[in-house]
Parts: C-alpha cells; sequence; structure tokens
C-alpha cells in the first residue's frame, strides 16, 4: 500500500515537473529580443527546446534534494549512520546511459538547426581567405542560393562604416527586407565582432580577413549594431543604426545617399576593395587612438 | 588573520589550559620560508584571500559603475583595467592558489603522508604568489594604468599603446603564478603518487585527492600552452616580434587558441578540487557513504579528459570553420555526462540519509544546487546556434559567475568551516556561519541571475555604458553584489575571533571518515603519530560503532 503510494507520488511529481518545464520552455520565447531575422526563428526553437529540457533536470534533481532536507532531517547531536547503500550498478550505469543519449540527442538537434540555417541558402557563416591563405579547412560554402545584396562592412576603433553595391558609404547599414545579405566584414585594426541582438548572429572580425556572414532580415525597423568582441578604450560606444526596409525604400536611400556623395568626398574611413591587406593596415595600430 | 599582535599574548594565556599548545607553531613560522605542507596551505589560503577581498572591491566598483547606463563613475580606460585585474586576480590569485593551498594542507593528511614529496619546492611555489599578485597590482600604478585587454589579453587590442605597458607586467605576473602553479602541480601529482600509506590503494582515497590529482594533470598537460602563448605576445610587444601582428603577417588567431587551450581546463582545475570538497562533506553530513564512490572517482578523471578537447567552444564566434563548430559542441555536450555522473551520485547520497545542516552542508549543499545551474546553462552554451546568440553577452557572465562564485567560492566556504576545527583546533562560531550562509546565498543569487536575461537581451560583456533599457536588471545586480560584499564581514569575524578564542574542537567533531579526522586537531609537526595502516574503504559511514552517545559540537 505505501509502495503504491510512492509510486504515485512519484508520478505526480513527475507529471508536475513535466507540466512546468513544458511551460517554461514556452516562455522562453518572451526571454528574447524581438525576432528580425529568418535565422532568429530557429536560435529561438532551439533555445526553447534547450530551457524545457534544463528545467526538467533542475527541478527534478533539486525536487529530490529539497525533499531530502525537509524529510530526513538527524536530531541534533545523533551522528549515527543513515543507509548503508555504496552504489548500485544499475543505476549508475542508468545515470551514465541516459545523460549520454541525452546531450547526443541536444547536440542533434542542435546540429540540425545550425544546418537549417545553411539548407534554407543561408548559410550563416562563410568564411574566406583573403589574403591569409590557408589550406582550404574554413568552411567554403560555395552551392547555396546566390545571394541578393552583398555589403562591405568595416570595423575600426570605433567606427562602423558601409560600402554598398554602387560604391555609396556611408555608417549606417541599410538591408532590404527578406533578400538573402552577404555582410563581407572588415576590420581595420583589431578584432571587432558584428552582432545585432534581434539577429541572434554574431561573428568576429580580423583585420586582413574578409568574412562573409550570410542573413534575411524580415523584419523592417530600425535595429542597433553593437561591438560584440572588446576592442580597447571606447568598445561600448562603438555603435551603428540599422534599417531594414523594403526594396523600394532602400533603393531609394541608396540612390538619395549617392547623389548627396557626388558632391562631398567619401569618408576617410571607406577603403577600396582593391587595396591589399598591407595597404589598409598602413596606420600606426600599435597606438590606441586618442579619445571616443 | 594570523598576524593578529594580540596572537601572542592568547596564546600564553592558552599554554596554561590545554595540552595542545605544545604543538602549536609559533605564528611568526608563517611569515617565513617553512617547509610544513600544513603552514605553507595556511599560508596559501589566508594570502589568497586577501587577493579574494581585493578582487571582490574591484567587482563592486564595476557593479557600482554599471548601476546607471552611462559611463559616470570612473572612466573608460580605468574601467577597462578593473574588470582586467578582477578577472586575473580572482583567478590566478584566488581560486587557482586557494585550492592549491587547501589540498597542500589536506592532501599530506588525507593520504596518510607526514609531508609533501618535495617541501623545500612546495615553499618556493607559494612564496611566489605574493611578489606574482603585488606586481599584477603594481600595473596600477602605472601612469598609463592597469592592462585593460580583459583577462583574455586578445590581441592586436593588447599589443596597443600606450597600454600594452600595463600588459607586460600583467603578463610577467602571470608567467611568475604559473610558474608555481607548474611547481605545486608536480609536486601533488608526485605526493599522491608515492606518498600514500599502506593500504591506501588508488580506489580507498578520498575524492577529494582523486580530484586534485585531476586537476593537477590538467595543470602540467595544459598550463604550458598559456605560458608559450604569453612569452610570443611578450616578445611581440617588446622585443618587436610579430607572431601576433595582421598586418605583419601574424595570426591573432594563433593566440586565441593557446589562450583557450589553457584556459578552458583551468575552469576544471578550479573546480574539481571543489567537486572534491562536496564529496567529503556530504557523505559526512548525510551520514551516507558516498553513493558509487568508485564512478564518481572515475568520471572525475573523464571529466579532466574530456576537458581539454572543449576549447574552442569559447571561439564559436570567431574564424572557426562549421567543421570545427559543430565537433566541438559535441566533445562540450559530451562533459555533460561525468558531471551528471557527480550531481547524481551527491544527490543520491544525500536521498534518505540522517541530514545535519550545519554550516559546511549548507554551502556543500547551495553550492551543488547552483552547480546544477551553472551546468545546464553551460549545456546551451555548447550549443553552437544558441552560443552564437548570447556568445560575449552577460549570459556567458552569468554562466560562469554561477560556476565560479556560486559553485566554486561556496565551495570554498564550505571547506574552510568543515576544515577548521582541524586546522586550528577551535570550533567556529555555528550561528554567525549560517548568517553568513544564507547572504551570501541570497547576494549571489541576486548578482549573478540577472545577468541571464541581460545577455539574452543583448548586453555584451565589458561594456562601461549600455541602452538604459538593460537598467533595471542591472540595479538589482548590483545591490546584490553589494549584498555580497557585506556578507563576508560576518565570515571574517567569526574566523578571526574562533581562531583566537574558539571553544576547543574535537579531534574528529563530524565523526567524519578520512585519515585526517584520524589525528589530532590540530595535526603534530609529522601528522601522525604512526603512519597509518588503512583497512577501510572509503566513506566508511556504516558501522554501527558511533552510536547516539557520541559526543556532539553541534
Amino acid at each position: 500500500m505505501r509502495k503504491l503510494l510512492n509510486s504515485l507520488l512519484l508520478a505526480v511529481f513527475i507529471a508536475v515537473i513535466l507540466f512546468i518545464s513544458r511551460w517554461v520552455g514556452q516562455q522562453a520565447y518572451s526571454w528574447m529580443p524581438p525576432q528580425g531575422t529568418v535565422e532568429a526563428k530557429h536560435v529561438d526553437e532551439i533555445f526553447s527546446f534547450l530551457t524545457s529540457i534544463g528545467t526538467f533536470i533542475f527541478l527534478a534533481i533539486t525536487g529530490v534534494i529539497v525533499y531530502s532536507l525537509i524529510t530526513c532531517r538527524a536530531p541534533k547531536g545523533d551522528w549515527s549512520h543513515g543507509h548503508p547503500a555504496r552504489g548500485s550498478t544499475r543505476l549508475e550505469i542508468l545515470w551514465t546511459v541516459i545523460p549520454t543519449i541525452l546531450v547526443l540527442w541536444l547536440s542533434a538537434k542542435s546540429l540540425s538547426i545550425y544546418q537549417q540555417l545553411n539548407i534554407e541558402g543561408l548559410p550563416p557563416v562563410v568564411m574566406r581567405h583573403m589574403h591569409l591563405e590557408e589550406p582550404a579547412n574554413a568552411a567554403e560554402v560555395s552551392d547555396t542560393k546566390p545571394v541578393d545584396e552583398v555589403i562591405d562592412v568595416f570595423a575600426k576603433q570605433w567606427v562602423w562604416s558601409f560600402l554598398y553595391p554602387n560604391h555609396v558609404t556611408s555608417n549606417e547599414l541599410h538591408m532590404p527586407v527578406n533578400e538573402p545579405i552577404s555582410l563581407r566584414l572588415h576590420s581595420q585594426d583589431v578584432v571587432h565582432g558584428f552582432y545585432v541582438p534581434e539577429f541572434r548572429l554574431k561573428q568576429d572580425t580580423y583585420p586582413g580577413r574578409t568574412i562573409t556572414l550570410v542573413l534575411t532580415p524580415d523584419h523592417p525597423g530600425k535595429y542597433q549594431l553593437r561591438d560584440s568582441q572588446f576592442s580597447g578604450a571606447c568598445f561600448a560606444l562603438m555603435r551603428a543604426d540599422v534599417y531594414i526596409e523594403s526594396r523600394q525604400a532602400y533603393n531609394q536611400w541608396l540612390a538619395r545617399t549617392a547623389a548627396s556623395q557626388s558632391t562631398i568626398a567619401s569618408p576617410p574611413m571607406v577603403i577600396d576593395n582593391t587595396q591589399t591587406a598591407k595597404e589598409i593596415l598602413n596606420g600606426n595600430l600599435l597606438t590606441i587612438p586618442p579619445g571616443c | 588573520m594570523v598576524n593578529n599582535p594580540r596572537e601572542d599574548s592568547v596564546r600564553a594565556d592558552e599554554s596554561a589550559e590545554n595540552s595542545h599548545s605544545a604543538q602549536q607553531i609559533n605564528w611568526r613560522e608563517y611569515f617565513s620560508f617553512s617547509t610544513d605542507h600544513k603552514v605553507i596551505g595556511i599560508q596559501y589560503m589566508v594570502t589568497t584571500f586577501i587577493f579574494f577581498l581585493i578582487g571582490g572591491l574591484l567587482a563592486m566598483i564595476i557593479r557600482g559603475e554599471l548601476i546607471t547606463p552611462e559611463s559616470d563613475l570612473v572612466d573608460r580606460p580605468i574601467y577597462n583595467g578593473l574588470f582586467t585585474i578582477h578577472g586575473t586576480m580572482m583567478i590566478f590569485l584566488w581560486i587557482i592558489p586557494f585550492n592549491a593551498g587547501l589540498a597542500n594542507y589536506l592532501v599530506p593528511l588525507m593520504i596518510g603522508a607526514r609531508d609533501m614529496a618535495f617541501p623545500t619546492l612546495n615553499a618556493i611555489a607559494f612564496w611566489l604568489i605574493p611578489p606574482g599578485g603585488l606586481l599584477l597590482l603594481s600595473s596600477f600604478l602605472l601612469k598609463t594604468g592597469a592592462p585593460q585587454a580583459g583577462w583574455w589579453s586578445y590581441p592586436p587590442v593588447s599589443l596597443q599603446n600606450p597600454y600594452s605597458h600595463g600588459e607586460v607586467i600583467w603578463i610577467l605576473s602571470l608567467v611568475i603564478i604559473g610558474i608555481s602553479s607548474i611547481m605545486g602541480g608536480v609536486n601533488f601529482i608526485t605526493t599522491i603518487f608515492w606518498m600514500r600509506a599502506p593500504g591506501m590503494t588508488f580506489f580507498r582515497m578520498p575524492i577529494f585527492v582523486w580530484s586534485m590529482m585531476s586537476s593537477q594533470l590538467l595543470q602540467l598537460f595544459c598550463l604550458p600552452a598559456l605560458t608559450g602563448g604569453l612569452l610570443l605576445l611578450f616578445l611581440d610587444i617588446v622585443v618587436g616580434t610579430n607572431f601576433f601582428k595582421p598586418w605583419e603577417g601574424g595570426n591573432p588567431m594563433l593566440y586565441q587558441h593557446l589562450f583557450w587551450f589553457y584556459s578552458h581546463p583551468a575552469v576544471y582545475v578550479m573546480v574539481l578540487p571543489i567537486f572534491g570538497v562536496f564529496s567529503e562533506i556530504l557523505p559526512a553530513f548525510s551520514r551516507n557513504p558516498l553513493f558509487g564512490y568508485r564512478s564518481v572517482a572515475i568520471a572525475t578523471i573523464g571529466l579532466a579528459v574530456i576537458s581539454s578537447i572543449v576549447w574552442v567552444h569559447h571561439l564559436f564566434a570567431a574564424v572557426t570553420p562549421s567543421w570545427m563548430r559543430v565537433l566541438f559542441m559535441f566533445t562540450s555536450m559530451l562533459a555533460a555526462v561525468p558531471t551528471g555522473i557527480k550531481e547524481f551520485a551527491w544527490t543520491a547520497t544525500v536521498w534518505r540519509g540522517r541530514l545535519h545542516l550545519l554550516t559546511p552542508m549548507l554551502f556543500a549543499l547551495g553550492g551543488v544546487v547552483m552547480f546544477l545551474f551553472a551546468g545546464i546553462t553551460g549545456v546551451m552554451l555548447a550549443s553552437t546556434p544558441f552560443d552564437l546568440h548570447v556568445n560575449n553577452t552577460y549570459f556567458v557572465v552569468g554562466h560562469f559567475h554561477y560556476v565560479v562564485y556560486n559553485t566554486i567560492t561556496m565551495g570554498i566556504f564550505a571547506a574552510i568551516y568543515f576544515w577548521f576545527p582541524k586546522i586550528t583546533g577551535r570550533m567556529y562560531a555555528e550561528g554567525w556561519g549560517k548568517v553568513h550562509f544564507w547572504l551570501t546565498f541570497i547576494g549571489a543569487n541576486l548578482t549573478f541571475f540577472p545577468m541571464h536575461p541581460l545577455g539574452l537581451h543583448g548586453m555584451l560583456r565589458r561594456v562601461s555604458s549600455y541602452d538604459p533599457q538593460y537598467q533595471s536588471w542591472n540595479i538589482i545586480a548590483s545591490l546584490g553584489s553589494f549584498l555580497l560584499g557585506m556578507s563576508t564581514l560576518p565570515f571574517i569575524a567569526n574566523i578571526i575571533v574562533s581562531w583566537l578564542r574558539g571553544p576547543r574542537a574535537d579531534d574528529n567533531p563530524w565523526h567524519a571518515t578520512g585519515l585526517e579526522w584520524k589525528t589530532t586537531s590540530p595535526p603534530p609537526k609529522e601528522n601522525f603519530e604512526e603512519i597509518p595502516v588503512v583497512t577501510e574503504p572509503p566513506y566508511h559511514y556504516n558501522d554501527d560503532t558511533f552510536g547516539t552517545q557520541a559526543a556532539t559540537q553541534e
């Protein structure tokens, strides 16, 4: 009778924490910033999934510990021993095998999400070596959908600048909505990181290398680009406005900016693509720029 | 704590009233080049605790800056120096050397040895720590200020003037501390392999000894990579070589790999001994043998092996090809298996025990539960697609502070309370211990939990100013950190007062198993009257020799 009651209680406990884990997993979507790209949906999916599993494990183990704390207290000063069990081979195999299967499952699921970002013609990260030739171990994704727009992103302490296909340069990043965009990341001094929280993607950028990041924005709006890799004194101030807009608005902005730029000299921080790494990096990089 | 001027007179008073005093060492010995592993252990623990307090003060200034979105408390370069020194100090001058000190005290006692294998080397290893730490702190006095490139010191930022002066000091300090760690590693491994008492087979060693063995093997295997990387960085700055200068054909990625090849396993160098502490304390206060001792011992070694092949998960957002991201995602997730074995074993040890919720047990249980949380966010971070979002955000900062504070530092407090009667021969004040636990537990969660939602929303680590949208969670974290800072006060008061005039402790106040409890408190100079012969399995909490009549210190 008592055994039956125990099993029943255990079943209720498991049911309750299963329910809570599922609920927490659903809540996890709301802990993220709004979604700005197609990729963001996949990332939020894996986060929700990991949160559910994590909540279940946390509640199960903590539940057992708290139950013991409440029910198994020894009287003060009574140092007699508890049960003599030193282990149980069956149990130990079980709690080795189950976590192994669980993490393999989590890895497989993460891998599939990571691949989905690729399968949809949107490899999140395509590495290319421009100046530092190395064996082709970096992912060279060539059989993906052609991207519609290629924008060069330049990072330097502590300014972002962007070069558009029609040679327009700006300190604002404008992208047309619902089109795969290829961002070619360059750094002109130290390691920087390209990160817009709503895009859920992050990629460091290295001096002397061009690293391509492909993404598809799908929510028009204004976002903020930040430097995600510590880059010196004014690192926190290295930001740029990002606008996702319709193809029409994007083209209009490009034309308008091109017209205004024909009258003034192009901003000094923007460099021509044909320059070599050595030429790009000819400044006195060993000295940090003064002030912010 | 031992340099209190009242020490002498107190000791003199005591000599009349107790018989232990003949064995007690003069406090001056703690400032000398002693080769006694117990003296060296205390030297390590007290010195590193002072560095912990300094590192904590730096953290409170950081949190003071972050209580408002604007950069208004300190200049940005000073802020960058603060988090650089905070991180460096907490890792290399608090946790790693504290563990070395605790193990210095305990390992010879636990395996039934009279001292470490190389007592002089042991003393040299300790005496490198204070100059290393002072050198690091001296960088604040430089005209150009402390090093500012973070505790990672990634080039090219770390190569840039004018802050590279501080960087040179940072490198030299770390190399000195690294030499100390290697000396300690050689000493611990030799001691554990060759100095065990008769009958102390490998599978009779306490888990704490297993975990020290694993963590020190990791030190010997991985630390040279960091030292090599630091040396190349030093040459780049001082001699003008081009190892990491991209504009001269150097490769900054190389530094990142060398750095993390050590600095990821370093997490396990820090946390494995604390898993050992949990594995000693939970059985003692549950009155149960450690459940699945053998599998926990093997999991300890397994964790050390796995931890040395996961470092690239720190570089998922760097120039890392997809195949490498996927491969290291799998290995990183596998680390959850041996960790899980430990969590399950501790849970099963507590299950249906006869629990005594005294201060060491509270800290240990708090650490176990907080580590569970840290482990879960750790598995999340191993998942490449999720990591690309939260990499370098406060989510990561929250995750690793749940490891280094809520698990490791809680475990260190647990260890201090647990072995305090053995080390000093006196009891601490239980009530104040509990106050300390609750303040720490609440303060640590208030400080570090808010960092997770902040990171999910994209607040980046190392920023000195941030968007106003992040302020509310930051206020909670900052207030929590001030509480956390205050929580050390009852601890310090308790330890000093109890050390000087706490009630006398029995040789074995917790009725624990293990050789260290079979000698006097504090142990005599040679540890044991006679080298013990081990005939029992470890954690032998299953005979009935302890009746309810057993004396108690509760």
